[in-house]
C-alpha cells in the first residue's frame, strides 16, 4: 500500500504529473473574481467564503480525470486488479494520493487567496479548518467518478457532470462554515454535517468504487 | 497449485465466445494456447486471471496465485526501469529485483525512464516483472511480441526456470518457444451463436 501510494507521489511530482495545476487553477479563478465582480471591497468580503470553496471544488474536480485514467491505459489497473492488494484498498490510497497533491495544497493555498478576496480576519481559521475537512471528501468522491468513467474516451466531461452533483452537499456546509467563521456566528452545527459527509464518504465510497471498477474491468 | 479449469464458457462483450473448454495446469507444466484471432484467448486468458467472471464453468486454484502479463505492460513512462520494477514487487510484497533485471538483460538500463525505451525494452521490462512476483501460476498473453530472436531465447530461458522451480504457465503465443508444452487448440471450442428465438421479451 505505501508502494502504490509513493509511487503515485512520485509520478505527481515528475514531469507531465499535474501537480500544481490544480493549485494554479485555484489562484487564477481567485484572482479572475475581482475583475468580474469589481473593486468592492465589501462585496468581496462577503463572498469570499463561497468564491473560495467553489474555486477549491472546481480546482480538485480538474485532476480527477488522469486519477485512474493512465493507470487503465497502461494496463497497471488490470496488473493492480490481479495483485494482492484488494481494490478497496487501491482505490483508498489513489484518493489519499489526490487528496495528499491537490486537496492538500488548496487546503494551504486558501488563507493567502482569502487576502486577495478581503476576507475577514475571524474567518481565516475556519475556511482553512472547512477545507481541511471538506476536501478528503471531494477526492473519495471524485475517485468514485473517476472509477464510473474509466476506460470511457473523453470520460473527463461526462465525469464532472456525474461528480458535480455529488459535491453539493459538501460544497453546501463547507462554505457554510466558511460563512459563518468570516460572519462572527457559531459553526457548530455546518462543521459537524460537513464531517459527518466527509467520514461516511471516505468510510463507504471506497466500497462502490471498487465494485463500479470491477464492472468497468470486464 | 494445479490450476483446473472446468467447462468454462466466455463471454467479450456480452456475446460467447469459447465454451466447453476443460484442462487441468499442474505445477511444472506449461501450457500453450493457440487459435485464430478473435476466437477468445485473451479472453480466457482474463477470465482464469479473475478479472472477469465466467460464463460458466469454474476456474479453480487461480486466486492469489497468478500473475497476470498482458498485451501492455503497464509501466510508468516517467519512473525508472528499477523504479518501476521496485514497485511491482513491492505490491506483491517482496524485494530485490536484481535476478528479474539478470533475466532479462536489463542491468544496463536500470536508470534509464521506462518511457525512453524501445518496444522490445520494454517488453523486456515487462516480462521480468513477472519474476519480481513470486506467484507460482503465469498467465502470459502474446508475451512475444515486438521481442527479438535473442529476447525470444532468454523468456523461454526464464520460463524453463520458472517451470523448474515448481511453477506453471498458461501462454497464449503464435510463435514455437522450444519449451516442452502441451499445446492447447482453442478452435474447436469456439462457442456456437446462440439460438435466436421469435420471442422478444421487450415487447411485452
Amino acid at each position: 500500500m505505501i508502494a502504490l501510494l509513493l509511487r503515485d507521489l512520485k509520478l505527481a511530482f515528475r514531469a507531465g504529473g499535474g501537480f500544481g495545476l490544480g493549485l494554479a487553477f485555484f489562484l487564477i479563478v481567485t484572482v479572475m473574481v475581482p475583475f468580474s465582480v469589481g473593486p468592492q471591497s465589501e462585496l468581496l468580503a462577503r463572498i469570499a467564503p463561497g468564491v473560495l470553496w467553489l474555486g477549491a471544488l472546481l480546482a480538485c474536480l480538474l485532476s480527477l480525470d488522469r486519477l485512474l485514467a493512465l493507470d487503465w491505459e497502461d494496463g497497471s489497473l488490470d496488473l493492480l486488479a490481479t495483485a494482492p492488494l484488494p481494490l478497496e484498498s487501491t482505490v483508498t490510497i489513489k484518493a489519499l494520493a489526490h487528496w495528499i497533491t491537490t486537496g492538500l495544497p488548496l487546503v494551504l493555498a486558501a488563507p493567502v487567496l482569502g487576502v486577495l478576496l478581503n476576507l475577514p480576519v475571524q474567518g481565516f481559521q475556519w475556511l482553512v479548518v472547512s477545507l481541511l475537512l471538506g476536501t478528503p471528501a471531494l477526492s473519495v468522491i471524485g475517485t468514485f467518478g473517476a472509477a464510473l468513467t474509466v476506460g470511457l474516451k473523453r470520460g473527463g466531461l461526462l465525469m464532472s457532470l456525474l461528480v458535480m452533483p455529488l459535491y453539493v452537499p459538501t460544497l453546501i456546509f463547507g462554505s457554510e462554515v466558511a460563512r459563518r467563521g468570516a460572519e462572527g456566528m457559531a459553526v457548530q452545527t455546518p462543521l459537524l454535517l460537513l464531517a459527518g459527509i466527509s467520514a461516511a464518504s471516505i468510510a463507504l465510497l471506497p466500497f462502490a468504487s471498487a465494485a463500479v471498477l470491477r464492472v468497468n474491468l470486464r | 497449485m494445479t490450476l483446473t479449469v472446468t467447462d468454462l464458457g466466455v463471454a467479450r462483450g456480452g456475446i460467447p465466445v469459447l465454451e466447453g473448454l476443460s484442462f487441468a495446469l499442474e505445477p511444472g507444466k506449461a501450457l500453450i494456447l493457440r487459435g485464430p484471432n478473435g476466437i477468445g484467448k485473451t479472453t480466457l486468458l482474463r477470465t482464469v486471471a479473475g478479472l472477469q467472471p465466467p460464463l460458466k464453468g469454474r476456474v479453480e486454484g487461480a486466486e492469489d496465485q497468478i500473475a497476470y502479463a498482458a498485451h501492455s505492460d503497464g509501466l510508468k513512462p516517467t519512473l525508472s526501469v528499477a523504479e518501476n520494477l521496485t514497485f511491482w514487487a513491492s505490491v506483491f510484497g517482496r524485494n530485490g529485483i536484481e535476478q528479474a533485471l539478470d533475466g532479462f538483460d536489463l542491468q544496463g538500463l536500470r536508470d534509464r525512464q521506462a518511457g525512453a525505451l524501445s518496444a522490445g525494452q520494454k517488453r523486456r521490462l515487462g516480462l521480468s516483472r513477472m519474476l519480481v512476483t513470486g506467484r507460482p501460476i503465469w498467465i502470459m498473453d502474446e508475451p512475444t511480441v515486438s521481442l527479438d530472436v535473442n529476447s525470444v531465447a532468454m523468456f523461454a530461458d526464464a520460463v524453463r526456470a520458472h517451470l523448474g522451480q515448481g511453477g506453471s504457465a498458461l501462454i497464449a503465443t503464435h510463435i514455437d518457444l522450444g519449451l516442452e508444452a502441451e499445446v492447447l487448440d482453442v478452435g474447436p471450442y469456439k462457442a456456437r451463436p446462440p439460438e435466436i428465438d421469435d420471442f422478444d421479451g421487450g415487447f411485452l
